[in-house]
């Protein structure tokens, strides 16, 4: 998804004379053909996320977007106040993009984990959160922040995603997208942990537990009324995400059925339970201890449900 | 009224202010008023009319805790009522003790923490190189900020992109929130720090007299960022509060407010 949302934005760049990409020095290989296409328009900040965000702040409050492309948490917690001050405060025109979500950079180890972005992201006032799980997301979540004229963060995986959407445009991205139907249970998927998921439902469908599937690209704003409607019809409710449990998407749907009247689901969320990734390993072989492959997302539904033996 | 009567009244605004909102800094603001009131009246291109008039020279008061000193600054351009100073530090109201652009007719950028606003500036600058655009863009830094590392991060990537449209003053007063600055963090020779980062350098030996600090800022260059490194007193022009660390955080009250507003001459104004 990320060669995606790069050639996305060279199309977007092609008509939009005040678009810019700015990058804190990472993207070998990946910028080339904007760079090369937009010299006057990318710019290498060299390595410093801080100035990278506030410089983005005032070329955007100048009447332009612009886009920062960084890594893991580089593009967010290093230069987190210049965000909530420069860019939030003033809403500028800034989209933050982070590639490797959550595991995805595997061995490089927890520095490049990036495991509570979404957390601190939706914490700031004027940022909305997307977190796109396939190809197709991240094109539309693009089309959308492009449209915005504010703040936003694209969370992105590192590539190799799978092609989930091949046949379900993404009409609109605030929208929870329904992925496949089922009656027992609804789980709440976020970013590229979604094809574990469908895995997982695929799975537990054989085993006779019927289990929706939504996929989430807006975190924040999150689609109210479909989590409003699955609280109201399922007795189970789950989340998951390659992210700390607290402040992502689990965080964001309990806020919902926490408001809920007649809400009588009951919420299990899966995903970082408040730890940092201290053990080294592949990318799959992360999920899978940290309880995300598919088997061990299965084998935890099958547990909450009871039916485990 | 020339820049001098300019900053006088700022001055004397700018301690009524604090007198009157028991707010802190006003050392500061003191400092930085002459920088502030030669470049609103006699270098940047401006229309206190039309404040967003998209031609105009833009500032940034990195060293945003001096925002008492801005909000005078403006308000005695005409960019809006002098009466609204008085809603300073007040319930309800949009004026800040550090600077926030939010309702405030020619603020360009909120800031407070230190480091961001100088780095906000270049970015300013960059756009306008970018397109072509003939204004200039001034940001002031305290020389405490300078501590900050985005500081020297934006110098860097200023001269990286030769940004001969952007003047950074640096308000230099030897003095931050808990001792001098030689004490607390040595900075060293800051206009060798500068010159060593690439930029065009002009050391103001009186960073408080409005001639010297005219022709500086009339001394750009047109490749590289330019920097002064303005030599101010902090507390400038009320003698006790000249080079002392109290009235960083003090407001002046009873005799003292009254000798402070005597020292800037203040009977025309509140006879």
């Amino acid at each position: 998804m990320r060669n995606t949302f790069v050639s996305g934005l060279e199309k977007l760049a092609e008509n939009d004379d005040h678009l810019f990409l700015m990058t804190g020095d990472l993207g070998f290989g990946v910028l080339d053909g904007f760079a090369q296409k937009f010299p006057e328009r990318f710019i290498n900040a060299g390595i410093s996320e801080q100035n990278m965000v506030a410089v983005a702040a005032g070329i955007a409050l100048e009447g332009n977007s612009v886009y920062i492309y960084s890594i893991g948490n580089f593009p967010t917690m290093r230069c987190l106040e210049q965000i909530r001050n420069d860019v939030c405060y003033h809403n500028a025109n800034v989209k933050v993009v982070s590639v490797g979500a959550g595991l995805s950079y595997g061995q490089l180890g927890m520095s490049h984990h990036a495991t509570e972005d979404i957390a601190i992201m939706c914490a700031l006032p004027n940022m909305k959160v997307f977190s796109p799980a396939d190809p197709q997301e991240a094109i539309a979540v693009l089309e959308e922040v492009h449209r915005l004229k504010g703040p936003a963060y694209v969370r992105l995986g590192k590539g190799r995603e799978q092609n989930i959407h091949a046949d379900m445009p993404v009409e609109n991205v605030y929208d929870a997208q329904e992925i496949k139907d089922g009656s027992d249970a609804c789980i709440f998927a976020t970013g590229a942990i979604l094809s574990e998921v469908i895995t997982a439902a695929d799975a537990l469908g054989k085993k006779g537990v019927s289990v929706k599937v939504n996929s989430i690209l807006s975190i924040k704003p999150i689609d109210e009324q479909v989590v409003w409607n699955c609280g109201k019809q399922y007795k189970w409710v789950f989340t998951v995400e390659e992210h700390n449990v607290i402040g992502g998407l689990g965080s964001a749907v309990a806020e919902v059925l926490a408001s809920m009247p007649d809400n009588r689901a009951r919420l299990f969320r899966i995903g970082m339970q408040d730890q940092y990734s201290s053990i080294v390993g592949s990318h799959d072989y992360l999920r899978d201890y940290y309880g995300l492959s598919a088997q061990k997302i299965e084998e935890k539904i099958l547990t909450v449900m009871g039916m485990r033996s | 009224m020339n820049s001098q009567e300019l900053a006088r009244r700022v001055r004397i605004d700018a301690v009524r202010m604090v007198h009157e909102h028991h707010a802190s800094h006003i050392a500061s603001a003191l400092s930085v008023v002459d920088i502030l009131t030669v470049l609103y009246h006699d270098i940047m291109h401006i229309n206190p009319q039309n404040p967003n008039m998209p031609e105009r020279d833009r500032l940034v008061l990195s060293k945003g805790h001096a925002g008492v000193a801005i909000y005078a600054t403006l308000a005695e351009m005409g960019f809006f009522e002098l009466e609204r100073l008085d809603q300073y530090y007040s319930d309800g109201s949009v004026f800040s003790g550090h600077v926030s652009h939010k309702g405030v007719p020619g603020v360009e950028l909120s800031t407070g923490s230190l480091g961001h606003g100088v780095c906000v500036a270049v970015g300013m600058a960059f756009a306008a190189k970018r397109s072509c655009k003939k204004h200039r863009v001034y940001a002031i830094v305290g020389d405490g900020e300078c501590d900050e590392g985005a500081v020297w991060e934006t110098a860097l990537f200023a001269q990286q992109y030769r940004l001969g449209n952007l003047t950074v003053i640096v308000d230099h007063n030897k003095m931050q929130a808990m001792g001098t600055c030689e004490a607390v963090m040595n900075l060293g020779d800051l206009a060798e720090k500068w010159k060593a980062f690439g930029w065009h350098v002009i050391s103001v030996e009186n960073g408080n007299n409005h001639d010297q600090l005219r022709k500086a800022l009339q001394s750009t260059d047109d490749e590289l960022p330019t920097c002064i490194i303005a030599n101010t007193v902090k507390g400038k022009g009320v003698s006790f509060m000249e080079n002392n660390l109290l009235w960083h955080y003090r407001d002046p009250q009873g005799d003292a407010y009254i000798k402070a507003m005597q020292e800037l001459g203040a009977e025309d104004i509140y006879a």
